[in-house]
């Protein structure tokens, strides 16, 4: 392997599950040292797609290399990749301290090493207190640290965090965002699944867009973004009988289809520039048409996958579809 | 236990020794089969420390059929339940060791559904310990069930002429066909959809298997077509085998029996089962 050995490189990758083509032909190029997003709502195949490059589930056709190594070369790809799965990846029975204890002597630490190893991840995870609990005790933001603490007892080349921050508070959602910057500051591959474009926006240097097991867009999150354009406004009226004209003449000045919604007082405009929103608002005002609130925000990942398939991503075929947040 | 988690959840500082710690480019050599099967048997350990009361259906179980067979056929069969525990002992012994063998399958089903097995197997390590660590920590009970049921023998009156080495030679023999035999109930684990069918499917195969044997009465007083399927039934074998190593008679060919089984079993459905725990998903 040398320097510019990808990280990942995966040709044509197809996993059935019954009938349903839970991976669909998945081509990936990820170069080394960087966060990679799959960014798509649930059942999308994000899942599959590292279960199978972390050797836990063998794909139908296709191939793919994990730093150089093929992944019918189960043990050689173990030995540079870690999985910290959505669920439960670690053993809630045992306490935290055990469960380090026991990752660190299967990676061959003698055991006065694997118990100094711990004690070293537990401090630097914030977790010394809760050292002696069994897991099962532990809040969700402890519970994540200690799942990220566990695919670390040996740094790998390559990690894969499997919806890292879902069901997170806000602050620990921003701690574990924290502990994979540092990651990749020193050195790891990061694969991460999310169904939030602002998760993505925030940590991942690339971003593919997986729909249907299949990848639909790849760039950065700038592109992604100016793919859909920006940000939609929504307007909100004090009074419902001026929309027809509110419509009107927000149309004129963006030069662009507004639409009305179930809400009787409000209107969106997708894909308006922050500048042209401030026009248009600042002639709301002129009119004398007064609104109670607006709001102009990045695209949300509704918004990404209703410009990149023309259809939102509440298919009537997906019952696993959860909140897309905004 | 409450929750607490506000004042750890603050300790985490992103600073040089944080850095340091998530970066550890050490790579001990990886250990071998017999390491990482006796980690993962330790587990098996921790984890009946953490939740004792999955050792209640292995203890009461083997307490529950010795007290009631001896007395229930005791004084019927052998005229007197002292001495039908000469004979029924050792069998009782075979009988429910294996019979609490369904146990595994049903742990390990409970085991997998809880998730970390995905850590285990995504870790560069010999992958059939993940499984035989189990079943090192099953041993432990099944040694325990052994002991108890030793245990309540010698208290009911229980007096075996083959001495101590005798006894641990016949506990060693159940506890290797325990060990051979629990691989089958992994591999139906691994297939069956629940825990519970798990536990359907082997009490369907132990129960007959258990009872259509020597364990209770000599086989010579069965009908011949009975008499023909005891004569091959292995727990026959191992009944006999711990038989007359507890009371120091010939073993004849029961404990070459009972080892070639042992192997057979591990041979056909060790692989099997590890196939089955790659690809199963």
């Amino acid at each position: 392997m040398d320097d510019t050995t990808p990280a990942i490189k995966a040709r044509g990758l197809v996993k059935h599950y019954g009938e349903t083509r839970a991976v669909d032909g998945v081509d990936l190029d990820i170069p080394r040292g960087i966060v990679f997003g799959l960014l798509g709502p649930n059942g999308a195949g994000k899942t599959t797609i590292i279960r199978m490059l972390a050797t836990l589930v063998t794909p139908d056709s296709g191939s793919a290399e994990v730093l150089g190594h093929d992944l019918r070369d189960g043990d050689a790809v173990r030995s540079v990749v870690s999985l910290t799965g959505q669920f439960a990846s670690v053993d809630e029975d045992l306490t935290g301290s055990e469960n380090l204890i026991l990752l660190c002597r299967l990676r061959g630490f003698a055991r006065a090493r694997a118990r100094e190893r711990s004690a070293q991840l537990l401090a630097a995870f914030g977790l010394e207190e809760a050292a002696a609990r069994q897991v099962k005790t532990y809040s969700g933001g402890m519970r994540r640290r200690i799942d990220i603490a566990a695919s670390i007892v040996v740094t790998p080349e390559v990690l894969f965090l499997d919806e890292p921050t879902t069901g997170l508070d806000p602050r620990s959602r921003n701690q574990v965002w924290s502990i994979i910057r540092a990651l990749v500051a020193a050195g790891t591959t990061v694969l991460l699944t999310t169904q939030y474009l602002d998760e993505a926006d925030q940590l991942a240097d690339q971003i593919a867009v997986i729909e249907h097991g299949k990848v639909i867009a790849l760039g950065t999150s700038g592109e992604l973004k100016a793919s859909v354009g920006s940000g939609s406004l929504t307007v909100r009226l004090v009074n419902a009988e001026d929309r027809p004209a509110a419509l009107e003449l927000l149309a004129r000045e963006l030069d662009i289809d507004v639409e009305t919604s179930t809400d009787p007082v409000a209107l969106v405009a997708r894909g308006v520039q922050p500048d042209a929103a401030a026009a248009a608002l600042g002639e709301l005002a002129r009119v004398g048409i007064a609104t109670s609130d607006f709001a102009h925000g990045q695209p949300s990942l509704d918004e990404v996958f209703l410009a990149l398939t023309g259809r939102p991503t509440s298919s009537s075929d997906d019952h696993s579809h959860a909140e897309v947040p905004a | 236990m409450t929750m607490t988690p506000e004042a750890p959840i603050s300790a985490l500082v992103i600073d040089d020794a944080f850095r340091d710690t998530i970066t550890l480019r050490e790579r001990p050599p990886q250990p071998g089969p017999i390491a990482v099967s006796l980690t993962f048997g330790w587990r098996a350990l921790l984890k009946i420390k953490h939740v004792p009361e999955q050792l209640f259906d292995v203890t009461a179980f083997p307490i529950m059929t010795t007290l009631m067979f001896t007395y229930l056929f005791g004084g019927a069969l052998a005229g007197s339940t002292a001495e039908y525990l000469d004979f029924l002992l050792p069998g009782i012994l075979a009988q429910t060791i294996v019979l609490i063998t369904m146990y595994s399958g049903m742990g390990m089903r409970l085991d997998i559904e809880k998730g970390v097995f995905d850590r285990f197997r995504s870790t560069p390590v010999w992958q059939p310990g993940v499984l035989v660590g189990m079943l090192l920590g099953d041993l432990v009970r099944y040694l325990l069930a052994s002991t108890m049921v030793f245990g309540l023998g010698l208290i009911l009156g229980f007096r075996p002429d083959g001495g101590v080495l005798g006894v641990l030679a016949a506990i060693g023999l159940v506890l290797a066909f325990a060990f051979s035999l629990s691989w089958v109930w992994l591999l139906v684990g691994l297939y069956a959809r629940t825990a519970q069918s798990v536990m359907g499917i082997s009490m369907m195969v132990l129960f007959p298997l258990t009872f259509i044997s020597s364990v209770f009465v000599d086989p010579t007083t069965m009908p011949d077509p009975l008499e023909w399927a005891v004569d091959r039934n292995p727990i026959t074998f191992l009944a006999d085998g711990s038989r007359a190593l507890m009371q120091g008679d010939p073993v004849g060919n029961t404990v070459t029996v009972v080892l070639l089984s042992c192997i057979g079993l591990v041979a056909v459905f060790g692989p099997l089962t590890m196939r089955r725990f790659r690809t199963a998903s």
